[in-house]
C-alpha cells in the first residue's frame, strides 16, 4: 500500500476485503435459504391436513402436526416389503460394485500386461456412451435370457464393473507406491493376496466413496426396476412411489410423507459420510495424481 | 444378425475366462516367465469388465445397429427393411422432430446454466468465510437427493396457485406461470429444478480452485489486480480443464433426460402439447409401450451418433480454450 499519506480506513484493502466477504456471506446465506426451502416445504406439507394444503395462500408452518400422515401413507401399500426389496438390491449391488471395481482397478493400476493402456482408454471411452443407447438391446438380451421379472438384470451389471468407479479407484491406487507391491511379491504373495491384504485396506476412503455412490444409485434407481420388474411383490420404493401418481395423485400429504421417508436414508447417509461424498466427487485431484 | 447374438458373445467370453483360468493354473505349475504371468493375471483381474463390456456394451451396440435395419418387435421374426426406420424418423414421425427439438432445447440451456452456476458457486465457496463447511454441505445436499421423491416434491413446489415457487414470486409482485401445465413453461420448470442441484458440479471446481497456489493471487494483489481480473487471468485458466470435462459429461448427461419427464407428466405422455416429450421418452414409448424394437434401435443409434459428434466438436473446440499446466496445448 502507498505510504505517502496514511490511507483512510475505508480505503484500505483490509476494509474492502471485509465488505466483500460480508457481501459473499449474505449471498450464501440467501442461497442456502433457497436451497433448503424446498426441503422444508416437503416436510411441512407431509404434516399438514389435506384441507390446509389446499388453502390459499399456503401456510409455511403446519397449523397442527399430523404425524399420522406417515403411518397412514406407509399403510396404503406394501411399503415394508418394497423397502426390504430395495435394501436387498442396494446392499448386494454395493458389495458387488466395491469388490469387482476394486479388482479391475487393481489390474489396471498395478499389473503390467499387454494392451493395458489401450484397454484403459476403452474403459474411459465407454463413459461417453449414453446409457439410453444400450438400453433397448440390453432389455432384449435380458428378456432372451429369461431374466424379466427377476432381480438379475439389476444385480448382474453391478458385478461386471463400471467405468466411472474403475477410473476413480485406479487413480487412487496409482498413488500407492509400487515398492509395497514389489516387497510383497518377493515374499511370495500373489496378486490376489496383494489386492486383498494391501490394496483393500489402503484404498478404504475410495472404496467407501464407491460404496456410498453405488448404494445411492441403487436406492434411487427408477429405470431399472421400471423396465424389468412386473410383479408387485418385487417392486422397489421408487416404483412404489410411482404407483402413488395414478391412484392417490391429489393426496399430497401422503405423497410428501412417503417422499420424506424414502429420502431420509439418503440424507442420513450423506450427513454420516459427508467427508467421503465431498471427496468422491473430487475426481480432479485424482487426475492430477 | 440374430437376436441371440449378444447372448452368444456373453457365453463365449464366459468360457474364455474359464480357459484363461485353466491356463493360469497350468502356468503356475510349469513356471512361466514373469511377463507371461503378469499378462495372465492382468487379464484375469480385468475380466469382469471385459465380460461387461462385450456383453452389456459392445454386443448390445452392434445388435441394435443390426436391429435398426429391421422391423423387429420382440415377438415376430426380424425382417430386413433397409433404411426404412431411418427414413420414417425424418419424414413421417412428427413426434420424433418434436422430441429432438425438446432435447436440444434442454441441452442448450441446461449445460451453460449448470456449468456457469457451478463455477459461480465454487468461487463464492472458495472465500475465507466463517461457516464455510456448513455452506458447502448445504449447497451439496440437493445433489445427493434424486429419484421419484424429488420429482414429486417439485411437482408440489411448482403447483401454480399453492406452490412455493409462485408464492415466493408473489412476494416480488410477480404473477408466476402455470409451470408444468403451460407448454411454454414446462422446460424452464425442469431447468429450475436442475439448478437446485447445481452444487453437485460445484465440488469439482472447488477442489481444483483450492489447488491454485496462493502466491499467484498474492502476486496479482501486489500488481493491484481486481477480483474480476484475478478470476479471469488466474482462476479461469486453471479450472479450464475441469470446465472442459464438465461440459462434455453434462452434455451427454443432458441428452439422457427422461425420468423427470416420465414421472412428472401424466402416464409419461410428454406433458402439455408434447412440450416434455424428450428423445428418450419417445424412444422408450416406441420400445416398451408398442414394442417397436427395430425403430427404437434406429433411434438409439442416431442418438449415439449425435452425442459422439457433439463430443468430438467439444473436444476440437476445447483445444482452443483449455489451458493445461504443461503448456504445450495437449
Amino acid at each position: 500500500m502507498s505510504s505517502m499519506t496514511a490511507p483512510k480506513f475505508y480505503e484500505t484493502k483490509k476494509f474492502k476485503d471485509r465488505v466483500r466477504l460480508s457481501f459473499v456471506t449474505l449471498l450464501l446465506l440467501a442461497g442456502s435459504t433457497l436451497i433448503l426451502m424446498p426441503l422444508w416445504w416437503m416436510i411441512s406439507t407431509s404434516l399438514k391436513s389435506p384441507a390446509e394444503i389446499a388453502q390459499y395462500p399456503p401456510t409455511f408452518f403446519p397449523k397442527e402436526f399430523n404425524f399420522n400422515n406417515y403411518i397412514e401413507a406407509w399403510q396404503t401399500a406394501p411399503f415394508t416389503r418394497w423397502a426390504l426389496n430395495t435394501l436387498f438390491l442396494a446392499t448386494v449391488g454395493t458389495i458387488g460394485s466395491v469388490l469387482v471395481n476394486s479388482l479391475v482397478a487393481y489390474g489396471f493400476a498395478k499389473i503390467k500386461f499387454k494392451g493395458r493402456n489401450a484397454l484403459f482408454v476403452l474403459v474411459l471411452s465407454t463413459m461417453l456412451i449414453p446409457g439410453f443407447v444400450t438400453m433397448v438391446p440390453q432389455y432384449i438380451l435380458f428378456s432372451k435370457l429369461g431374466w424379466i421379472d427377476t432381480y438379475l438384470p439389476l444385480l448382474v451389471p453391478a458385478f461386471l464393473g463400471s467405468a466411472f468407479f474403475i477410473f476413480l479407484l485406479r487413480q487412487f491406487m496409482m498413488g500407492i507406491p509400487n515398492e509395497l507391491i514389489e516387497a510383497a511379491v518377493l515374499d511370495g504373495a500373489g496378486h490376489l493376496q496383494i489386492w486383498w491384504h494391501i490394496m483393500i485396506p489402503l484404498t478404504k476412503p475410495a472404496l467407501i466413496t464407491v460404496a456410498i455412490f453405488s448404494f445411492n444409485g441403487a436406492w434411487n434407481d427408477l429405470l431399472g426396476p421400471l423396465l424389468y420388474i412386473n410383479d408387485e411383490s418385487k417392486y422397489t420404493l421408487q416404483i412404489g412411489l410411482q404407483t402413488f401418481k395414478g391412484t392417490v395423485q391429489t393426496q399430497w400429504h401422503y405423497l410428501m410423507a412417503m417422499s420424506v421417508t424414502v429420502l431420509l436414508p439418503v440424507v442420513l447417509l450423506f450427513f454420516f459420510f459427508q467427508k467421503y461424498f465431498i471427496e468422491g466427487s473430487n475426481i480432479s485431484s485424482g487426475t492430477k495424481g | 444378425m440374430k437376436s441371440s447374438d449378444s447372448t452368444l458373445v456373453h457365453t463365449e467370453t464366459g468360457s474364455k475366462v474359464i480357459r484363461e483360468r485353466q491356463t493360469a493354473e497350468a502356468a503356475r505349475t510349469k513356471g512361466l516367465s514373469r511377463k507371461a504371468k503378469d499378462n495372465l493375471a492382468g487379464y484375469l483381474f480385468i475380466s469382469p469388465w471385459i465380460i461387461g463390456f462385450l456383453g452389456l456394451t459392445l454386443g448390445p451396440l452392434l445388435f441394435s445397429l443390426a436391429a435398426s435395419f429391421t422391423d423387429y418387435n420382440i415377438t415376430s421374426k426380424m425382417n430386413f427393411i433397409g433404411l426404412e426406420n431411418y427414413k420414417r424418423m425424418f419424414t413421417m414421425d412428427d413426434l420424433f422432430r418434436t422430441s429432438l427439438f425438446n432435447t436440444l432445447y434442454y441441452v442448450i440451456f441446461s449445460v451453460p446454466l449448470t456449468t456457469a452456476g457451478a463455477i459461480l458457486l465454487a468461487v463464492l465457496l472458495n472465500q475465507k468465510i466463517k461457516g464455510m463447511k456448513f455452506f458447502r454441505t448445504i449447497y451439496y445436499l440437493p445433489a445427493v437427493l434424486s429419484g421419484v421423491a424429488v420429482y414429486f416434491l417439485w411437482m408440489q413446489l411448482l403447483s401454480p396457485s399453492t406452490g412455493l415457487v409462485n408464492t415466493m414470486l408473489g412476494w416480488f409482485g410477480i404473477d408466476g406461470p402455470a409451470w408444468l401445465f403451460d407448454p411454454e413453461w414446462t422446460k424452464p420448470a425442469l431447468l429450475l429444478m436442475k439448478m437446485w442441484s447445481v452444487g453437485g458440479g460445484m465440488l469439482l471446481y472447488l477442489a481444483i480452485m483450492q489447488g491454485v497456489s496462493p502466491q499467484m493471487y498474492e502476486a496479482a494483489d501486489i500488481e493491484g489486480a481486481s477480483p474480476w481480473q484475478k478470476f479471469y487471468h488466474i482462476t479461469l485458466p486453471m479450472i479450464s480443464p475441469i470446465i472442459f470435462f464438465d461440459v462434455i459429461t453434462s452434455t451427454i448427461g443432458a441428452f439422457q433426460i427422461f425420468q423427470e419427464a416420465y414421472v412428472m407428466t401424466e402416464n409419461g405422455s410428454g406433458g402439455p402439447g408434447n412440450s416434455l416429450l424428450f428423445y428418450n421418452l419417445h424412444m422408450w414409448n416406441n420400445a416398451f409401450e408398442v414394442f417397436n424394437m427395430g425403430y427404437a434401435s434406429a433411434m438409439a443409434w442416431l442418438l449415439f451418433i449425435i452425442v459422439m459428434i457433439l463430443t468430438a466438436v467439444n473436444m476440437k473446440l476445447g483445444k482452443r480454450w483449455v489451458h493445461y499446466e504443461g503448456g504445450d496445448g495437449k
